[in-house]
């Protein structure tokens, strides 16, 4: 689907659908989403709320199965886990593909030390013993860049600040040695300083531990400075993906170029900006053409009745519009 | 662009800690939050006025400080050469009137058991805009104003997106002709291509209505475009201050440089020049002497650790708090 | 840039109103019918009650139940249904007098305390403390004892003690919503502090009171009839529920039927209006 490499893929996504709700409601969140993933390479999601970013990112995982249905199929090393049991789900999350969130202290038990919860996932997922699992938690947040780790095992996430407890989180996901990182929106919620260190970490580790991670944001600035693929997402489906060099160099969906123009960067100051009038269409009630037509700056009568799927003529590009905007390289002057 | 609208002189501002009887007896100071700490500036009539920082540096607090939310402990805050704090002034209204603060929260910034006709009424009628005809063809002008249409009126606010209340919010502050706006992370909430809507609607504004603007918020990329002058806090203080485009195009304090250097740039080989800070934002508890930067500064020399720099203007550039920014070289 | 319709969200465009869902919610209505019911009885006694409740048949006394009298007769030989309908005049209003005082008093103290803070909250934390120490029930028999007895003492001792409550309810209320920026925005705007207060704050820190008001409505029935049973409230001849129940007390081995009756009105108006306050808690909530 994506870049030809000579990694074989370790995930590869193919037709993700999920569907909320049940009876005459149900909320098309996810539609025939297919990428993959290589070993030690970050693959970023982004797009606005709503796009389903968030959404297929947690279908991955079978996460989305208590409020709807997910439907196609995510290839994890050759075996397809949509149609796994929620037993064998428990066994594969946190262990071999684990998980980190934009709030880390939702996410993290207030009431156990941070030791004690990195011993759980390791207690989990693998064969160590106690004296082991010990080193492991030390070597973790050393890794993670936690000072006097040692003598911080046995303090409570409240003790950490908003940036170490992002890093603690990192360190409990990590602790079991996953193959695969799925990252919702980590440094949202942290301030620019903090959000370079934490994105820096989840690249060296990704190298280090030949990992693959799949990115979910909202700032095309992030996708920049980390990613090394991207899929932009757009009323649930992928509306161009490819090469991050590329995608953001020359996007080609008018979607992405209305992002990357509405971002005020050499752009003259106090003018007005790009933006895309309108916004984005009810899932609930979606055009039977393309998603993005009643915004579009250069929809065609096609556009309006039919939906361009998503295609692939260069072989390392995707974009799924008609009418792809050919302007090599100008979003990024 | 020289007539200082609102002035902020040297502004304390502390959170008192909660003692506990063990602190009392045992002698303990109170934990206090140290929000601001001297804090001056002059808001000149017609410019936007930038104002950047991490979380936690005040520039919030600063913001609800001009607009009487918060007290400040020390200093004064004088519009139109007026203490706004004292006894006479803050019995008069007409300063809420005039100077309007916008608020981050599309959600919990609007009365959600009110509708925007009930909302804009309300402030017309409180401040007595306008005759009580006229009511209903200067909600009308407004919603037009902030490009909303005039069914919008009849809604309630959990009926619109984020960055529709952020429109009906600016609606209400401008229902009574402000001079002054005050804006804290006015688009930090909304998704990238609303942001630009909503900006675009404040610059806009600003021209037609000639408004004064504070527009406080973390995104550099942002407050970079909106700015005319831009003020840099942290742990509660000014470190650097000028015109905008000299500010961003060669900033003078450590601070500055690095939050700069931190933006995540949209061009993918602008990788590996960064200026990587070590270490946190220090907790407002607890504020390091000398120079509140110097504990991730990588310029710092001992006199740092134990003297306060002040803010003083540079040539060619504007105001910096450091000892050392004739010597250090912009990346 | 101006081309911005409404309806495009992703949030369901069309949602339930207030009373559709109110009619999805079994709960809710049972708790509606019994109400609806009982205020009618309380409304118009006379029009459901089958005999005068004091008429007096020495021929009659202590029947049990039968056709002519589905409750029986009571040791008067008056008829049981016709006394239970007519109670429910008296403890219906029970229901009400007892505890909207108490919450007029309450939400406005309340919602002044958690507006200003400071020393009146102060004053106010060591009021409340010292009236909850008490137990609910001593305290009321404390204040009705040197009041004396009967129904508007009963109320005011009710009111006296049962304010603290809403009060406490409210006052923290207000302060949760004091940190939405809605009621900093109206302090931005300039307005005034009652205007803050009574118009903004008060009408989104009202649900959790409203909720709890249904549930000591039927607190104030069973307080109200366990003063009437102790001779403290309502007094005989007057027909109330705990009256009832404390003149069938003697006989409650062989006229069960005395006692058992008015204690069903009891526990069904009870029950009504806790599940009143159950579906309330979901139907008040503002939406977003």
């Amino acid at each position: 689907m994506t870049l030809k490499s000579v990694h074989s893929p370790i995930l590869q996504v193919e037709d993700l659908c999920t569907t909320f709700g049940s009876g005459i409601a149900t909320i098309p969140a996810v539609r025939d989403v297919s990428f993959s993933v290589n070993k030690g390479e970050i693959l970023g999601l982004v797009g606005e709320s709503g796009s389903g970013k968030s959404v297929t990112l947690r279908s991955l995982l079978g996460l989305s199965r208590r409020y709807g249905e997910t439907t196609g199929s995510v290839y994890w090393k050759g075996d397809n886990l949509v149609v796994r049991s929620e037993a064998d789900m428990r066994r594969i999350r946190g262990g071999e593909i684990a998980m980190i969130f934009q709030e880390p202290m939702t996410s993290l038990n207030p009431l156990l030390t941070v030791g004690m919860q990195i011993d759980e996932t390791l207690k989990a997922h693998t064969a160590m013993n106690a004296s082991e699992r010990k080193a492991r938690a030390v070597e973790m947040l050393d890794l993670v860049g936690i000072p006097a780790a040692r003598s911080r095992l046995g303090e409570y996430p409240h003790q950490f600040s908003g940036g170490m407890r992002q890093r603690v989180m990192i360190a409990i996901a990590l602790a079991a040695r996953p193959q695969l990182l799925l990252a919702d929106e980590p440094t949202t919620a942290l301030d620019v300083t903090i959000q370079a260190q934490i994105l820096d970490l989840i690249l060296s580790l990704a190298k280090d531990f030949d990992m693959g991670v799949v990115l979910v944001t909202h700032d095309l600035g992030v996708v920049a400075q980390t990613c090394d693929q991207v899929a932009v997402m757009y009323a649930g489906r992928i509306v161009e993906q490819g090469a991050v060099r590329q995608v953001l160099r020359a996007p080609q969906h008018p979607y992405t170029v209305g992002l990357m123009r509405s971002v005020p960067e050499n752009v003259p100051p106090r003018t007005p900006l790009y933006s895309i009038p309108g916004t984005p269409p009810s899932l609930l009630s979606l055009p039977e053409g393309c998603a993005f037509s009643a915004r579009c700056p250069q929809k065609t009568v096609l556009c309006e009745q039919s939906r361009p799927h998503l295609t692939n003529e260069t072989g390392e590009r995707a974009v799924a519009c008609f009418s792809r905007v050919e302007t090599q390289g100008d979003a990024v002057a | 662009m020289t007539e200082a609208v609102l002035e902020i002189k040297d502004v304390n501002l502390a959170f008192k800690g909660k003692r506990t009887v063990l602190d009392v007896l045992s002698n303990r100071p109170s934990r206090d939050v140290h929000a601001l700490n001297g804090v001056s500036l002059d808001l000149r009539r017609g410019e936007t006025l930038g104002v950047v920082g991490e979380s936690g540096c005040g520039k919030s607090t600063l913001a609800r400080c001009i607009v009487r939310l918060y007290e400040p402990n020390d200093g004064e805050i004088l519009f139109q050469g007026k203490d706004v704090f004292e006894a006479s002034e803050r019995k008069d209204r007409s300063y809420n009137r005039r100077v309007q603060m916008m608020f981050q929260d599309p959600y919990s910034s609007l009365n959600p058991r009110m509708t925007t006709r009930q909302i804009l009424s309300e402030a017309l009628k409180v401040h007595d805009m306008c005759k009580e005809v006229d009511i209903p063809e200067k909600m009308s002008g407004l919603m037009d104003l902030v490009q909303l249409p005039e069914d919008a009126l009849d809604k309630y606010p959990h009926e619109f997106s984020g960055g529709q209340r952020q429109r009906i919010g600016i609606a209400r502050a401008l229902a009574v002709e402000p001079e002054v706006l005050i804006a804290d992370e006015l688009v930090s909430a909304l998704d990238v291509s609303v942001q630009a809507q909503i900006v675009n609607l404040l610059l806009d504004l600003q021209e037609r209505l000639q408004l004064t603007i504070l527009f406080v918020a973390h995104d550099l990329r942002l407050v970079r475009h909106v700015s005319n002058r831009v003020a840099v806090i942290y742990l509660g203080r000014i470190v650097e201050i000028g015109d905008s485009e000299t500010l961003f195009a060669n900033p003078s304090h450590p601070y500055s440089q690095a939050l700069l250097s931190a933006a995540p740039s949209l061009d993918p080989d602008d990788k590996g020049k960064k200026i990587h800070l070590e270490g946190e934002l220090p907790s407002p508890l607890d504020i390091p002497p000398g120079c509140p930067f110097h504990v991730r500064c990588r310029h710092k020399t001992p006199k740092c650790t134990t003297e306060l720099p002040r803010l003083r203007p540079l040539d060619g550039r504007g105001s910096v708090a450091c000892h050392h920014a004739e010597e250090i070289e912009n990346v | 840039m101006t081309d911005l319709s409404l309806s495009s969200e992703i949030k369901p465009s069309r949602r339930p109103s207030r009373m559709q869902i109110a009619l999805r919610k079994p709960g809710f209505m049972a708790g509606a019918a019994i109400i609806g019911a009982s205020t009618v009885l309380a409304l118009f006694p006379n029009v459901f009650a089958p005999h005068d409740p004091n008429f007096i048949d020495y021929l009659a006394v202590r029947q049990p139940p039968s056709w002519q009298h589905p409750f029986g007769t009571d040791l008067l030989g008056r008829d049981s249904l016709s006394r239970v309908i007519w109670a429910y005049s008296i403890n219906m209003q029970m229901a009400v007098l007892a505890t909207v005082f108490a919450l007029t008093i309450g939400v406005i103290i309340g919602a002044l305390v958690g507006y200003y803070r400071g020393i009146a909250d102060m004053i106010f934390g060591r009021v409340v403390d010292a009236i909850i120490t008490f137990p609910f029930l001593v305290l009321v028999i404390a204040v009705v004892a040197v009041l004396g007895p009967g129904l508007i003492n009963m109320y005011i001792a009710i009111t006296l003690v049962g304010w603290v409550y809403y009060a406490r309810l409210m006052r923290a209320e207000v302060i949760s919503q004091m940190t939405n920026d809605y009621a900093s925005a109206g302090i931005v705007m300039g307005y005034s502090d009652l205007r803050i207060i009574f118009r903004h704050l008060l009408p989104n820190a009202l649900t959790p009171i409203i909720v709890y008001w249904m549930t000591d409505m039927a607190l104030a029935i069973l307080l109200g009839s366990s003063l009437g049973y102790l001779g403290l409230g309502a007094q005989p001849p007057q027909a109330e529920w705990g009256v009832l129940i404390a003149e069938g007390r003697n006989f409650i081995t062989t006229a069960w039927w005395l006692s058992l009756m008015p204690g069903i009105a009891i526990v069904l108006t009870g029950l009504g209006f806790s599940l009143i306050g159950d579906g309330l808690a979901d139907l008040l909530r503002p939406r977003g």
